[in-house]
């Protein structure tokens, strides 16, 4: 037992799992995720401004669900918000609101959300009921009380874009295209090399006049014919098992999935100039990939978590090709609307093939 | 043979220069240092060409370090050098064109046939007429009927030979093996020498590591390196001459309490035990004979006039070695 223990301390990575996993664990499970999304981003576009409006989007606020981060938008550039996740609800007052509440005639309020995960939306879309009744209810005193009996003033149009229906499918089986990519990826890059360096067949590979990228591009190419082919059972699978619509283009999708198959394997490629077994670049592979489905909005909403939260998944690939997949295949949304989830992946692509061009450099060295 | 390697880059002027004098490794002044650790350290050395050249050196000295500068899989922090004409840090490509490199660990795929492994280096190199090559390495291994089986299948023996089929695949004229027979048994280990001298035959110049001395005594030219520091250099008749060491063998029943007894004697360098007899090795003749003389007239032991070994001779290096850098 006490050799166990020796052994233990001695392999730091094993040991720094053994307690960093856990403090991971709990750090995320216990602070970051919440299933109950609050201040979602929200935007208004007002036909009409007036007191109703002001109180409307006070009660709004007010709620804890909503957070009005542009109140006085116009339709298209609502639409735009929406399509690229930059608001979750868009609020539309139609022109002559005013007087329809005031004539009696219940008129009804547009609200938008992008319900692409279901669960992000829900609480808050079930919040907005109740807020019907109390939103209005300081501005209908005196002569207007009688225009707030029991039954609300005003009516809610709610519109769930992307996935009228709610369904998590819709949500989860895209998302789980980024995951399943994310794992295999990462870990047969980090095994792969790691075994030929243990193995002692790198250096004999490095002893012939093939260069070093020539090894890297070797190794890596056909991870990528791999990673493709699960990209497709994945794709049809969605469609004809989960009958999960796709509304883009396939060809930007595919752009996207290279986009996101080249990080991951640079993340790969780096892990495994780190590691100095097999085991320790599988371990490592845990490592990268416990936040990455935690953090990323694949499992629980990604506005549900603390600022901290957000700003780690805001880093990790796996969250941004969540939300080119989902704009692509629910929303639709063509190159300039996913141009805001690309960019962070190649940067993140960059900074991680520099990081490991250097450890890699040292490797061979 | 330099001819094939020839068509396959076009010749550099510095390679025909250098190659014409007949040296094919010669370096000055390598150095390599790992964090404050120098684990090379200003070595200098010449090869030439058809001979092979005897690599020794306790575990950690350095001969891998070494081998893998000069055939420029490592760039060296100080000195400079050529392998085949070519410098060791600028012209490493063409230097692993015309090398045939064996590392110290097995470094074909266990997991790949005897065919695939020699089809993948061939490969790797870019070789024309693969499949004729690859052919003709199996018919010469031998291995011909059992290309299909997987390399990691195969006895210690053999894959050492077909590692080194594998670095004569793309004909190379300098072979750099690194302890080639490390964990091979005796009559394998002897078909392997047997091999490299018909190779060396042939014109081909063999750089070898080992810890087997026997195998040393087969090479023409040695160079011992300990602490990163090559500190002798010539061929195994040279290197005993030089050490100055006189042996007289002692043998008898109970030679191991006398061992640590003649040890002490001022007189007597080392004392190396082999069964029941003793190697006693003096640098200086007279005064070993004088101090030894009561042992020799000792009825229960017997003695006479041996020769100094290259063991003895490496061990005492590395020890002088320790006292002046450790």
């Amino acid at each position: 037992m006490l050799k166990e223990f020796i052994q233990l301390r001695r392999d730091r990575l094993t040991f720094a799992m053994m307690i960093g996993i856990p403090i991971i664990q709990m750090a995320l499970f216990g602070f970051a995720i919440n299933g109950d999304p609050k201040y979602l981003p929200t935007v208004i576009v007002a036909h009409e401004q007036g007191t109703y409006t002001r109180s409307l989007v006070r009660a709004l606020e007010n709620s804890d669900y909503f957070r009005v981060v542009a109140s006085d938008v116009t339709d298209a550039q609502a639409d735009r918000m929406l399509a690229q996740g930059q608001a979750q609800f868009a609020l539309t007052i139609p022109a002559g609101f005013a007087r329809a509440l005031e004539r009696g005639e219940r008129p009804a309020l547009l609200l938008e959300a992008d319900a692409t995960d279901p669960g992000a939306t829900g609480p808050a879309l079930g919040s907005v009921q109740q807020l019907a009744i109390s939103a209005l209810a300081h501005d209908l005193k005196g002569t207007l009380a009688h225009l707030q009996p029991d039954a609300p003033a005003f009516e809610w149009r709610i519109q769930k874009r992307y996935n009228p229906d709610g369904i998590t499918q819709y949500n989860i089986v895209p998302g789980l295209m980024g995951v399943i990519l994310t794992m295999t990826l990462i870990m047969m890059t980090g095994l792969g090399i790691t075994r030929e360096v243990e193995r002692g067949t790198m250096e004999n590979l490095l002893a012939t006049p093939v260069r070093p990228l020539e090894v890297m591009v070797g190794k890596i190419a056909p991870y990528i014919i791999i990673g493709y082919v699960q990209v497709l059972v994945i794709l049809l699978a969605a469609r004809y098992v989960f009958d999960v619509p796709f509304a883009g283009s396939f060809m930007l999708l595919m752009l996207c999935v290279l986009v996101f198959i080249a990080a991951n394997l640079t993340v790969g490629i780096t892990m495994s100039s780190m590691a100095r077994n097999q085991t320790q670049a599988m371990q490592m592979t845990f490592f990268f990939f416990l936040p990455s489905i935690l953090l990323s909005g694949f499992m629980f909403p990604f506005r549900g978590m603390p600022d901290w939260a957000q700003w780690i998944g805001e880093v990790l690939p796996l969250t941004h090709f969540l939300r080119l997949i989902r704009g692509v295949m629910l929303k639709g949304n063509g190159l300039p609307d996913l141009w805001p989830e690309i960019w962070p992946l190649l940067l993140f692509m960059l900074a991680v093939m520099l990081v490991g061009l250097k450890r890699f450099r040292r490797t061979l060295d | 043979m330099i001819a094939a390697a020839m068509t396959r880059t076009e010749p550099v002027a510095t390679s025909e220069a250098a190659a014409d004098d007949g040296i094919v490794i010669d370096v000055q002044g390598l150095t390599k240092r790992y964090g404050n650790k120098t684990v090379v350290d200003q070595l200098s050395m010449r090869v030439n060409r058809g001979e092979i050249y005897g690599f020794l050196g306790p575990n950690g000295s350095g001969k891998t370090t070494s081998i893998r500068m000069m055939c420029g899989l490592l760039t060296p922090d100080a000195g400079s050098g050529h392998t085949l004409g070519f410098d060791v840090v600028r012209e490493a490509a063409q230097i692993k064109r015309r090398v045939g490199y064996m590392t110290q660990k097995f470094g074909l795929y266990d997991d790949l046939s005897i065919r695939e492994n020699l089809d993948f280096v061939a490969r790797m190199y870019s070789m024309d007429r693969r499949r004729q090559r690859v052919d003709d390495a199996l018919e010469r291994l031998g291995l011909a009927s059992r290309q299909t089986q997987l390399a990691g299948k195969l006895s210690g023996g053999w894959k050492q030979r077909m590692a080194l089929a594998a670095c004569m695949l793309h004909e190379p004229e300098l072979l750099l093996l690194d302890e080639p027979t490390a964990g091979v048994d005796p009559s394998a280990r002897r078909d392997f020498w047997d091999e490299i001298h018909q190779l060396a035959a042939e014109g081909i110049t063999v750089l070898v590591s080992t810890h087997y001395m026997d195998e040393a005594e087969r090479c023409h030219r040695l160079g011992y390196i300990a602490y990163g520091k090559l500190l002798a250099m010539g061929t195994p008749g040279e290197l005993v001459e030089r050490s100055g060491f006189v042996t007289r063998n002692f043998s008898g029943a109970d030679v191991g309490a006398l061992s640590h007894e003649l040890e002490a004697l001022p007189a007597v360098t080392m004392v190396t035990r082999f069964g029941n007899t003793l190697h006693v090795n003096g640098q200086d003749e007279a005064a070993l004979d004088a101090a030894l003389a009561p042992y020799r007239a000792r009825d229960d032991l017997h003695w006479e006039t041996g020769k100094p070994s290259l063991e003895d001779v490496f061990i005492h290096l590395m020890r002088q070695a320790t006292d002046n850098f450790s």
